[in-house]
């Protein structure tokens, strides 16, 4: 047992102990966070119905005002929307496919930035030139019309019948094709920092490889900044995921997710039925929120200019 | 600097050709665009002649060079959905993006800029801290939900302003207009604030943060030791240096107006050419999404040059760097 106090004081004496507790909102914002990725996992355990089950759907239901209304129904808990699905549990698993969509696309995208930005950055000459151009061509375009863009093509090129079983895939390759350059800009320059430190040389020296220099040396060294955005990075890609699925061209309506839902709900906004947009847009707030104060804080911790 | 300028021209058209060859690709082999403008009824004899007709049987360089020379004279086809001129539809859109975006950023500059400078005057009164959250929630909330919350409160709620559409319009030549009518003014409301928030939290923290550092320097001090009034230091000398940057990330930013205004003109079905490129995509109407790249592409290329050129003009430590390390030098912002 003491061990457990010892490591608790550890950490509750380190860095980010003492910064996390001067800053009760980012405490706040990683219990949200938290809540979410709970929520998110155990979807199937704590939603109270399952939205993909079609059979467990009754229209009968349709369109019922939350529990505390005069006309709402015990056992929907905020309200239903227009196919009878129950509102919080659609947002349960809406927010397990915003995050699983979200966590995967940073992924690709991460990967691809951090390989190119190191080969970049470590190679240099023309391979580095014409890698950044592309980059930087693509950073002067906002990330959603390149998303937009990449989701028009695949649709085109899938056919029909597939595209929307193929909808989340296009929606990760779309969203993580988009956001790479930020990366690779970053990896690139520490890299180009750590190639001229010793241990790279006495590295080279010993004659190892080049791809085991960046894999064992570098990366380990260039990943502190990766880590702020892709934590910022995140909430991006929940936000594009959202608008996308809401213009229509993300997440078939069939299936929940927070932008879909809220597609649905905006259509229902005049007729009164306000439940079912006004949840599902402020749990999409509050998840984008919270990931967006955990990464200024996290910027701040590893930012050694800042201590 | 005449090297200077023509190495950006020279990149500058690179990237405006490799958009254009990108939209061709586009246009030529996403879907086929004979099946597309015929109906399931047409003999293949008669696609075939369209297809020869159009073009398409052609070696590829030179369906290339004609698609690129095309575009130069603003020639991009016909629509698949709506069998019409693509940059007929286009120019006819042109007008509502145009004066969305325009209101929109001059909102923002005159809201954000005072914002700024109030809060890195006053760090620590309760205004300055309710713009610190209006700045974060307008940072990192979605544009469409934004909105989607403006329509909830003044459309649904109150009922004071419409919430779709442009209002009546009246015509100027080929431009039409939302200004001169009272209903196209108040449609313009809440579409304008939509996409000027997030702009203007953008102005708002840079101003901030460039004020907060300008004021450190020594000669803010030594403005304040001539015993010059708080009012001059402010802001003939603090406010006045941080405006270079404010201008540059303003232009730069007009490219990202486009693209929010794509997203608030789905939500507003505000008729302009972002709406109308969501439709393209959702039909996969190929020619509205070549042309409207080509043209975003354009826009894009032309602000950025401009951006770099006038880097050059301002700063001279640029031209510098520029001789030293040739070309390599990264563009701030």
């Amino acid at each position: 047992m003491s061990w457990r106090v010892g490591r608790w004081h550890r950490l509750r004496e380190s860095e980010i102990g003492y910064s996390l507790r001067r800053s009760p909102l980012t405490v706040f914002a990683a219990m949200v966070t938290l809540a979410f990725a709970v929520a998110a996992i155990a979807a199937p355990l704590l939603a109270p119905h399952n939205p993909y089950d079609l059979a467990s759907l009754s229209l009968v239901d349709a369109l019922t005002p939350p529990r505390w209304d005069a006309k709402g129904k015990s056992e929907y808990l905020l309200g239903t929307d227009d196919q009878g699905r129950d509102v919080l549990s659609t947002i349960i698993y809406g927010a397990r496919l915003s995050l699983a969509v979200g966590a995967t696309s940073v992924l690709l995208a991460a990967s691809l930035g951090v390989t190119l930005g190191l080969v970049s950055g470590y190679v240099g000459g023309r391979a580095d030139a014409v890698m950044m151009r592309i980059a930087d061509v693509q950073m002067s375009f906002p990330a959603i019309l390149i998303a937009l863009l990449i989701d028009g093509v695949l649709r085109g090129v899938l056919p029909l019948q597939t595209s929307d079983d193929l909808a989340i895939v296009v929606i990760i390759l779309a969203i993580g094709l988009s956001t790479w350059p930020q990366y690779a800009r970053t990896v690139r320059a520490s890299t180009m920092v750590e190639r001229a430190k010793d241990y790279v040389k006495a590295a080279q020296l010993i004659g190892r490889h080049s791809a085991a220099i960046l894999a064992h040396h570098v990366l380990p060294n260039v990943m502190g900044p990766v880590l702020v955005i892709a934590t910022i990075q995140l909430a991006v890609a929940i936000i594009l995921e959202a608008t996308l699925s809401f213009l229509g061209v993300g997440i078939p309506p069939t299936t929940p997710s927070l932008g879909t839902m809220l597609r649905i709900g905006n259509n229902f906004m005049f007729s009164g039925q306000w439940w079912i947009i006004a949840f599902p847009g402020v749990a999409l707030a509050m998840l984008v929120l919270s990931v967006n104060l955990l990464g200024d804080w996290l910027r701040d911790v590893l930012n050694p200019k800042l201590r | 600097m005449i090297a200077f300028v023509l190495s950006r021209l020279l990149q500058s058209a690179v990237v405006m050709v490799a958009v254009a060859v990108i939209a061709f690709f586009l246009f030529r082999y996403v879907g086929d665009p004979v099946l597309a403008m015929t109906g399931q009824e047409t003999s293949r004899e008669d696609q075939e002649r369209l297809r020869t007709q159009l073009g398409l049987n052609d070696p590829l360089v030179v369906q290339v060079f004609r698609f690129l020379g095309r575009g130069v004279s603003g020639d991009f086809g016909i629509s698949y959905r709506q069998r019409r001129p693509v940059t007929e539809m286009l120019v006819e859109r042109l007008p509502a993006t145009l004066e969305l975006s325009v209101v929109s950023a001059l909102f923002a500059l005159a809201v954000g800029i005072p914002m700024g400078v109030y809060s890195a005057l006053r760090r620590d009164t309760w205004l300055s801290r309710v713009f610190q959250v209006v700045s974060l929630i307008g940072i990192s909330l979605p544009p469409f939900l934004v909105g989607i919350l403006l329509i909830f409160v003044f459309a649904v709620l109150l009922g004071w302003l419409p919430s779709s559409g442009r209002g009546e319009v009246v015509s100027l030549g080929w431009w039409t207009t939302g200004f001169l009518t009272l209903s196209g003014l108040q449609a313009l409301l809440l579409p304008a604030l939509t996409l000027g928030l997030y702009q203007m939290t953008l102005l708002m923290r840079l101003v901030r943060s460039e004020m907060l550092e300008v004021l450190r320097t020594d000669y803010v001090k030594f403005a304040r030791a001539r015993g010059l009034t708080d009012r001059t230091v402010h802001f003939g000398h603090a406010l006045r240096n941080t405006l270079v940057p404010v201008i540059t990330v303003t232009a730069l930013q007009l490219g990202s107006v486009i693209a929010f205004a794509v997203i608030t003109e789905t939500v507003f079905q505000w008729p302009g050419m972002g709406y109308q490129f969501i439709q393209a995509v959702a039909s996969v109407d190929v020619p509205v999404m070549a042309a409207y790249l080509v043209m975003v592409g354009f826009i894009f290329v032309t602000i950025n040059l401009s951006a770099d050129l006038l880097y050059y003009g301002v700063d001279p430590r640029l031209r510098l760097e520029r001789t030293v390390i040739g070309g390599q030098a990264d563009r701030g912002a």
